[in-house]
């Protein structure tokens, strides 16, 4: 079992002001984009089948949002998933072996990198369908509500999903009723191909949240302290029952959309000048500046994450393929 | 000692209500099942007795209702949705099919959805093409789904309590004209097991396959038969999946004729998949009769009384039919 201690429930001020907060998020920033360099290297040897989603360069509104949340809070995350499994505290070996097609994966190799759910992490799965975990999340959160607990719900998404009915009833929804989730929309800037200026005739995604009457944000996404700060906010509201909060966390893909992607759709110039906004390195530039951490210490973060990647392919590449047989017992939950 | 007599929509409000006493993670979700008491008058009371938090009224919004339903299901609440019309089921089909039937196959099982989406079906009423389909044939092919059709009120109460004790998605479709019959059922809470089909009348000349209403036409048309000296039997087919064949091939094989009668379209309805399995099986050997299928016309359900009464089986239809099927003997 390859884990790591992902950053939860920091009640500390921002990260960057507290330095073992800072060592976990750096950890979990880490993690998220080791675990996907290591799967990019494995598609491209052929190691790998399928497709995949990477969420290279948006790493730090999982891990900003995950750091609001307690362990007993619940996510429901989107196709382009890996960073909100791993932010939430997933074991990296049981990923790798999904996606490796092994029977110890999360799914037992039926699902793959769009569906890897963890109950014990409170994960509600990763979702094929565009905007198919909004309503999910508020429904989650209506039965914290009935249950008289006070956990939240997460539902994270991208700028497309906004363009989705499901997203208008699910807001509309917790509005009127007032729940506990949180809408995280990771604006990346493009559905596939189409840019958010081509997809909708507003400037910031937040504007959506006036149609529901809930309180909605613009966030840097590439600036964790930011996205801990706007989630921790959106996060005690709705702890307090004081309802739903749309963030738009303003981020980039430095990765094509899936594996089909020939970036035809933006240039070369554009992705180099998101690179140099990359979050990772902002923030550890921050820490260091700030004195936080020493140049020293972030190395050994790093390679640290790098053996417990490496651990997780040796262990999920030894573990038995994904069996046929028990295909159709799989199907229903026997009572 | 003759038994306690009520509707149909009684006894599924019955239902609801003793599972809601029994369980307090029941709860039901849906338009205007509040102080409006639902379209069809099912939820009637029930906002009096458990109040908004668990009769809970919602806005029109199909897709953001089944959506929470199943959202609330994975973390362990047993929600009860009303569709207002299974039309409109259309507008949720996303959360139908690509979420509640396959989050517990493909997140690998770990996670169910204890969920129990119920819509009237059918036609009847007058309300046109977009609100009185018969859709189970989408459903029933969708692995994951569950998929029932009570055809009566002594079926809806023990099939509806099954439904919610079940850990998967179960779709319950209610034929809305059998919302005002009667017929006894008791007042204890009993279970019908979902996957068993039911004979309700056995005969020994002809089997009829009938589904939801048809099956109390089919009834209907066995007690005419009778006064002409055929003699008919009819399995309620009641679980469209799990599919139970027992029966129907068992009255195969004792009548020799077989004749599979449903309110939706013929094309690629239901009937098809029972015509085919019989196709496959050893009961094939016992037809002395081609099976005869009695369905709904290939077309979108009409307005007019006279045109809407003529797209779906009748009773004379089914009785010339039967009779058709046992010409010369």
């Amino acid at each position: 079992m390859a884990t790591i201690t992902p950053l939860l429930g920091n009640d500390a001020g921002a990260i960057s002001e507290s330095k073992e907060a800072a060592l976990a998020a750096l950890e979990s920033l880490h993690s998220i984009r080791s675990f996907e360099e290591a799967v990019d290297g494995l598609f491209a040897r052929g190691m790998m089948h399928g497709t995949m989603h990477l969420s290279i360069g948006q790493e730090a509104v999982a891990t900003g949002v995950c750091a609001a949340l307690k362990e007993s809070d619940f996510i429901t995350s989107t196709h382009r998933g890996h960073s909100h499994c791993i932010a939430k505290g997933a074991d990296l070996t049981r990923m790798m072996a999904e996606l490796l097609a092994k029977q110890t994966g999360y799914c037992r190799g039926r699902g793959g990198s769009m569906h890897i759910a963890d109950a014990k992490t409170g994960n509600l799965g990763a979702n094929g369908i565009v905007a198919g975990g909004i309503p999910i999340a508020t429904g989650a959160a209506l039965a914290q509500k009935m249950k008289g607990l006070d956990n939240v719900v997460v539902s994270f998404f991208g700028d497309g999903a906004t363009n989705e009915g499901a997203f208008h009833e699910a807001l509309n929804l917790a509005a009127v009723w007032q729940l506990p989730v949180i809408f995280v929309c990771e604006n990346n800037k493009y559905g596939m191909s189409n840019s958010t200026e081509f997809s909708m005739n507003i400037g910031h995604i937040a504007e959506r949240g006036a149609a529901y009457g809930i309180p909605a944000v613009t966030v840097d996404g590439n600036d964790i302290d930011a996205v801990y700060l706007a989630a921790k906010e959106a996060v005690d509201r709705a702890r307090q029952g004081g309802g739903p909060t749309l963030i738009e966390a303003e981020t980039y893909r430095h990765k094509g959309h899936s594996k089909s992607d020939k970036n035809l759709y933006r240039t070369k110039e554009e992705i180099e000048d998101w690179k140099l906004r990359d979050p990772i390195g902002k923030f550890e530039h921050l820490c260091m500046e700030k004195n936080l951490l020493t140049k020293e210490e972030v190395d050994q973060v790093n390679a640290k994450v790098r053996e417990t990647i490496r651990e997780a392919i040796r262990s999920a590449s030894e573990a038995p393929d994904s069996s046929p047989d028990e295909l159709i017992s799989s199907v229903f939950r026997v009572a | 000692m003759s038994q306690r007599v009520i509707t149909y929509a009684e006894a599924v409000r019955e239902a609801i209500g003793q599972a809601m006493e029994a369980d307090p993670s029941v709860f039901m979700l849906g338009e205007d099942i509040g102080i409006y008491g639902g379209a069809f008058g099912v939820s009637g009371d029930l906002i009096q007795r458990f109040g908004p938090e668990r009769i809970r009224d919602t806005p029109i919004s199909e897709l953001g209702i089944v959506g929470a339903a199943v959202g609330a299901a994975l973390v362990g609440m047993k929600p009860i949705v009303e569709i207002q019309f299974s039309d409109f089921t259309a507008q949720a089909m996303d959360q139908i099919v690509n979420q509640a039937a396959k989050i517990h196959f493909m997140l690998g099982g770990e996670l169910s959805v204890p969920m129990v989406l119920r819509a009237p079906t059918g036609s009847g009423t007058g309300a046109a093409a977009q609100h009185s389909q018969s859709l189970e044939s989408w459903f029933a092919h969708v692995p994951g789904l569950k998929v029932v059709m009570p055809s009566s009120p002594y079926e809806v109460k023990g099939l509806l309590l099954s439904a919610i004790d079940d850990p998967n998605p179960v779709i319950v479709l209610e034929h809305k004209l059998l919302y005002k019959t009667s017929g006894e059922v008791p007042e204890e809470m009993y279970r019908i097991p979902i996957g068993v089909s039911n004979l309700v009348r056995e005969g020994k000349d002809l089997v009829m396959v009938a589904t939801g209403i048809m099956v109390s036409r089919c009834l209907e048309a066995a007690q005419e038969l009778s006064a002409i000296g055929i003699d008919v039997s009819v399995v309620d087919v009641r679980s469209l999946t799990p599919l139970d064949m027992g029966p129907i091939e068992d009255q195969i094989r004792k009548t020799g004729r077989v004749m599979l009668v449903q309110e939706a379209p013929k094309h690629v309805g239901y009937m098809a998949e029972i015509a085919a399995r019989i196709s496959e099986g050893p009961a094939i050997y016992s037809l002395l009769e081609p099976i005869k299928r009695v369905c709904g016309m290939d077309v979108p359900i009409p307005y007019a009384p006279q045109l809407e009464k003529a797209v779906v089986p009748q009773l004379p239809g089914i009785i010339s039919a039967a009779q058709e099927l046992l010409r010369g003997v």
